[in-house]
């Protein structure tokens, strides 16, 4: 039984297509992060999971159960909002039982609820305060208790650090991840940021253009992207592409930049289909944390490029070197010298490197 | 050497800053002052004239100041000189005027915040379209709407009345106050109705539990404009009523035209004055919430 099952999921709005026959599904407990630029379908999404948009085609199953036409109150989810979404003219108290009072819970058991989650998520001082009394990650707290207070199958998490500043929103992405841990519930949780989809998610779906890219674990989504969005969208900076062709020789095959005698064995790669290889128009991905300035593992393939641009930015630098005319990003410890303008030895991890189709742009 | 006298004319220049400062403020303050005396001088005039005895006001000139505080013309103006037939006093038309305005400020405000938290947060098909034939009701003109609105209130039997009123008022009123109450709730996030339909609640209850409680500022701002807008017509009152269920307007009009003997003055004036002062009071009295802003901080961070 998956928690929460989507099943050939279509949303336009007008003639605009925004979510294409989505599939996807969670198992219990997970954290499901949808990841993707803006406009890529991903609030949608999480809406429509909701019950707060409708479907055009396709069906929502929570516990096997369709719920594509059930309303949002009866689908036993609970959501987080960008803006928080506190009720503006209510007190902390007010708004974290507003829900249980609409379900005609009892008396005791909404005091019961509240007191609980109050403790746990240390609001319990501010159950007076009006929402425009309180601070930015107070709020998020309250937004948070809200939802908790429902018990719900599933949280829904709609960008819910945007809002913060830059140190308050690493503090509360820790605590979400351990309330997570704590909670063990199923949550679906959207946003831009990579890092937060990296360090949150137990599996993140990249989206584009209103269709999934790749649903993976974190670590398949960096080390074996599937397409070369997902190769791009992922790391910052974010990984190089090379293009060049694939040569047999003799067996062995290279990767290489036409009109230029750089070449890059191919070796040990895993390839999804070992024929036509021959020829074939590529880009060869690394990352820029892969290429180093000097030999750290045997299998490190040596080649000379020229440094072209600096990027200090304080604990390490960006290095842009040229590859037969394409731009090569390379991330050193920022006490590394190295002169601009001249060939400098460099060595790939090959067995970090990714191969991806130029027509199609999926990986091979 | 050379710091001392970039130190020096420095000081020259502050000092002269200082003197363009202090000239310009009391350029300023004349200014207003003049703008100011020139707006509050017909109600000077109205006052002290409503004071005045006839006999004073035959001698004295307009400005000149009263001998006493002689109210008798306001009493005139409010309760008539008691005699029978061909007395017309503001009281009666007072109480019409109120009569009209309550319900009318009531109900337009109402369905204006109605229709504006309907097209901002519960969109549907062609919603811009009824949004811009709303927008349309702001531009005719009210003589355009004079006879088809006489023949619906005919239709409907409450020509003549106060109840008729209310309703043309009603009715024309909607186009503002939904112009007023969508423009609000625009800018309210559109996540509050999504969190509240998340916790269960309802159109109506999302309306009057959350909408609602913070439209204070848009509320003061629409009933001040109904109530002046409907305290002060005079066309609509003048054509759909007349005799008794006049409003204070047109008593007025009917008071200071009709007389046929000597023109009262000072009982024009006191009457011109009982007639502003409800308005006057609506500014008093709202004009304290219009600036505070109820919803501040309350849903971004």
């Amino acid at each position: 039984m998956k928690t929460l099952k989507i099943e050939e999921l279509s949303k336009n709005f007008g003639s605009t297509e925004v979510l294409k026959k989505i599939n996807l599904d969670i198992d219990e407990g997970n954290f499901l992060v949808l990841l993707g630029p803006s406009g890529c379908g991903k609030s949608t999404l999480l809406n429509i999971i909701a019950g707060l948009e409708t479907i055009n085609e396709g069906d929502v199953f929570i516990d096997d159960y369709n719920v594509s036409k059930v309303e949002p109150k009866d689908r036993n989810i609970a959501m987080v909002f960008q803006s928080y979404a506190l009720y503006p003219s209510m007190n902390v108290k007010e708004n974290m039982i507003f829900g249980l009072k609409q379900a005609k819970t009892s008396k005791e058991k909404i005091q019961e609820q509240l007191e609980k989650v109050s403790k746990f998520l240390q609001v319990d001082q501010l159950l007076e305060r009006k929402p425009s009394q309180l601070s930015g990650g107070q709020r998020q707290r309250v937004a948070i208790g809200r939802a908790l207070v429902r018990e719900p199958r599933i949280f829904l998490f709609d960008e819910p650090l945007s809002n913060l500043d830059a140190k308050l929103r690493v503090e509360m992405r820790r605590e979400i991840k351990k309330l997570h841990q704590q909670l063990k519930t199923t949550v679906v949780y959207v946003t831009h940021d990579q890092t937060e989809a990296m360090s949150l998610g137990t599996n993140i779906a990249i989206m584009n253009h209103g269709v999934i890219q790749q649903n993976d674990t974190p670590e398949m989504i960096y080390n074996k992207p599937s397409n070369t969005f997902v190769a791009d969208f992922i790391g910052s900076p974010s990984m190089n592409l090379i293009k060049g062709i694939l040569k047999e020789n003799s067996g062995d095959l290279l990767f290489t930049v036409s009109g230029s005698n750089l070449e890059i064995p191919i070796k040990d790669y895993d390839f999804k289909d070992k024929s036509y290889l021959n020829n074939k128009e590529v880009f060869f991905g690394i990352r820029p944390e892969h290429i180093f300035f000097k030999k750290f593992n045997e299998s490190d393939f040596e080649i000379n490029l020229r440094a072209d641009l600096s990027e200090y930015i304080g604990h390490e630098q960006i290095m842009t070197f040229d590859y037969a005319n394409q731009e090569v990003l390379a991330k050193f410890p920022s006490t590394i010298k190295i002169d601009l303008g001249k060939e400098t030895k460099l060595y790939f991890d090959l067995t970090q490197a990714s191969l991806f189709d130029a027509q199609t742009e999926e990986r091979i | 050497m050379q710091d001392s006298l970039k130190s020096s004319s420095y000081q020259q220049l502050e000092q002269k800053s200082k003197y363009t400062n202090m000239f310009l403020r009391w350029f300023l303050y004349f200014i207003l002052i003049l703008f100011a005396s020139y707006f509050i001088f017909p109600l000077y005039v109205m006052v002290v004239t409503s004071l005045k005895t006839m006999e004073e006001i035959r001698q004295g000139t307009l400005l000149s100041w009263p001998s006493g505080l002689n109210i008798e013309s306001w009493a005139v103006a409010w309760g008539g000189r008691g005699y029978g037939a061909g007395d017309t006093f503001l009281r009666p038309y007072f109480w019409n005027s109120i009569k009209m305005v309550v319900p009318a400020v009531f109900f337009s405000t109402f369905i204006g915040a109605m229709t504006g938290y309907v097209l901002t947060k519960w969109r549907f098909k062609g919603d811009q379209w009824v949004f811009l034939f709303l927008l349309f009701g702001c531009f005719i003109p009210f003589q355009a709407i004079l006879l088809p609105m006489a023949r619906t209130l005919g239709v409907l039997g409450i020509s003549n009345s106060v109840i008729g009123l209310v309703l043309v008022h009603t009715v024309y009123g909607i186009p503002f106050t939904t112009l007023f109450f969508r423009n609000y709730y625009i800018s309210v996030p559109t996540e509050l109705v999504k969190a509240a339909r998340i916790d269960g609640a309802g159109f109506f209850k999302i309306f009057f539990k959350i909408l609602l409680p913070i439209s204070a500022p848009i509320i003061v701002v629409t009933v001040i404009w109904q109530f002046t807008q409907i305290w002060n017509d005079f066309l609509f009152g003048s054509t759909f009523s007349f005799g008794e269920a006049a409003p204070i307007q047109v008593a007025l009009n009917n008071m200071v035209l009709s007389s046929t003997s000597v023109k009262e003055y000072n009982v024009d004036m006191a009457s011109a004055i009982i007639a502003g002062i409800p308005t006057l009071i609506v500014y008093v009295l709202a004009g304290k919430y219009f600036i505070r802003g109820l919803t501040s901080g309350a849903v971004k961070g």
